[in-house]
């Protein structure tokens, strides 16, 4: 039997938890580098400070441009960009589910020969790699200023984001009750409506749900290069000064966004 | 499961009964209705003469976009590294004014949940509604054009966007730890460093870094509004018709999107 001995090295020793990154050599690069970084990225920027001081004049024209807010003055402009995003939301929202439903079924790697899920996959990944205004660009090119061209971009990116959440969900349904339904004889269209449908029908709602609630916060931006909306009106005051009719709509943004925000939470735990 | 009783036959077994039959029916059909109405409401304000045209233009478009103009990359690599850094800084001043907040938003870590809390989530809210873009609208008016006008339009964005997942996070951590050390009589501090903060951290790392991939994508767009960035080139290129430059900045976009998604999902993976 040893007896039990005073360890002064291990007294010494103090706890510590382990680190995020288990390597040391890697730690320490990854933290060298970050630094290294931090340099050279805030040293390559170049900051007019005397026009930043100037600005100085125009961010309390702006905030006092909210005390109070104009709403009266440009009325008739802000329900018009009102109108247009609320229908461009609802419309892009609509036609972008519909469409994302055949590709979403062509995405599922359980469900869809290999040709077929690779083609669905190349459009989902073109619809979500490039930012909505640049997609806007391009439709306001094609087929001129107003809603129709943010309908289209919101639709379109619709399509991607549903098109790929939903794969993954359909990939991931339960394989007994798609397997059970099959046994029975059921046709491709019978067996998708009765096993794979129900199965993912709550997600697939929750996020119509929260894809209507982005649109519409996206579509208050996509004015801004021509595509109609609320953004156009938003531009057009700032453009002109009007700081007043700027807070009002930033305000009615904002208030629209936290309905919808609140509403779409409600439908998403009311289903799931 | 509605039963309807017929006499002198078995029982009927619907899924409804005929009423809530007709309430689905209605629903569908208001659904559809207010749909069409709003998109009545596009096509009134579409020219459709230039949508019928859009495939000639489209086509047209294709045409003069091809082939890019590779030379003009040259000019790209600063606008793209501002446009990095517009992301990465941004990003890092978000998560510098994010976590505290969070942590004064969180129900278990705030000071006060009568008159901190309501403050951290409104700030938190109204950080989340308004889009970078307009963000960056109000700050170029304000700071005039540049990076720095783009750096705090991203941390303004994503300071909701991180202060928000990481309260909730914060939230639905595992009360055992925290009383496990209470119970060692550990103070407010050390509670925090030692039972709250490890718990939070890989989700904390997980949002900062998916934060960053969306904030890659969103700098693209900043400079369409001055911000800074490889979007004021894109401004250019559009503005002066210059197809084939636009066409190269595109696929240099898609190249930085494709990279940080990569990034982000390893970075993601070797976390979670």
């Amino acid at each position: 039997m040893s007896a039990t001995t005073f360890d002064a090295a291990a007294a010494a020793r103090r706890w510590r938890p382990p680190p995020l990154i288990a390597s040391p050599l890697l730690r320490y690069a990854v933290y060298l580098g970050a630094l290294a970084y931090a340099l050279l990225a805030l040293g390559s920027i170049e900051v007019n400070w005397t026009r930043a001081a100037e600005g100085l004049d125009r961010a309390a024209a702006f905030l006092s441009g909210f005390f109070p807010p104009d709403f009266v003055t440009k009325w008739e402009d802000i329900q018009e960009g009102l109108l247009e995003s609320v229908t461009m939301t609802i419309v892009s929202t609509a036609a972008g589910i519909l469409l994302s439903l055949p590709i979403a079924l062509g995405a599922a790697r359980n469900l869809a020969p290999l040709p077929v899920y690779l083609f669905c996959r190349a459009i989902i990944a073109i619809s979500r790699t490039f930012q909505e205004v640049i997609i806007a660009i391009i439709f306001v090119a094609m087929v001129g200023f107003g809603p129709l061209a943010g309908m289209l971009t919101l639709a379109f990116a619709t399509l991607g984001f549903m098109a790929k959440l939903l794969a993954e969900d359909i990939e991931d349904i339960e394989r007994a009750q798609a397997e059970a339904v099959r046994a029975t004889g059921a046709g491709w269209f019978s067996w998708i409506a009765w096993s794979v449908l129900p199965q993912v029908k709550p997600r697939l709602i929750g996020l119509s749900a929260y894809r209507l609630d982005i649109n519409f916060r996206e579509s208050a931006v996509l004015g801004l290069v021509g595509a109609g909306g609320i953004g156009d009106t938003l531009n057009t005051a700032f453009d002109r000064y009007e700081f007043g009719t700027a807070a009002a709509v930033l305000l009615i943004i904002i208030a629209i966004v936290l309905a919808c925000e609140y509403a779409s939470g409600m439908i998403r735990r009311w289903v799931q | 499961m509605a039963v309807i009783n017929r006499p002198g036959q078995p029982p009927l077994w619907k899924r409804r009964s005929t009423v809530q039959d007709l309430l689905v029916w209605l629903g569908w059909l208001a659904a559809v209705a207010l749909t069409v109405a709003c998109f009545q409401f596009i096509s009134e304000r579409t020219i459709w003469a230039f949508v019928w045209d859009a495939p000639r233009q489209g086509a047209d478009l294709v045409g003069r976009m091809f082939p890019p103009a590779w030379g003009y990359a040259d000019q790209l690599w600063k606008p793209l590294w501002d446009t990095i850094n517009i992301a990465t800084l941004g990003t890092a001043l978000a998560v510098l004014l994010g976590v505290p907040l969070a942590f004064l938003a969180a129900h278990n870590t705030t000071p006060s949940v009568v008159f901190v809390r309501p403050l951290a989530l409104f700030i938190i809210v109204a950080s989340r509604s308004i889009n970078s873009l307009i963000w960056a609208l109000i700050l170029v008016i304000i700071l005039g054009p540049g990076v720095l006008a783009g750096i705090l339009a991203i941390a303004l964005r994503s300071l909701g966007f991180i202060g928000k997942l990481l309260y909730e996070a914060i939230e639905e951590i595992d009360r055992t730890q925290v009383e496990a050390l209470e119970s060692t009589g550990a103070n407010p501090a050390q509670v925090l460093s030692w039972a709250i903060v490890p718990q939070v951290m890989p989700a904390f790392a997980g949002i900062t870094v998916f934060r960053w991939d969306i904030n890659i994508r969103e700098a693209t767009v900043l400079g369409l509004v001055g911000a800074g960035g490889i979007g004021m080139q894109l401004e250019a290129s559009i503005n002066t018709l210059a197809w084939p430059q636009v066409t190269t900045i595109f696929l240099l976009i898609l190249a930085t999107v494709a990279v940080s998604e990569w990034l982000s999902a390893r970075v993601r993976h070797a976390i979670i």
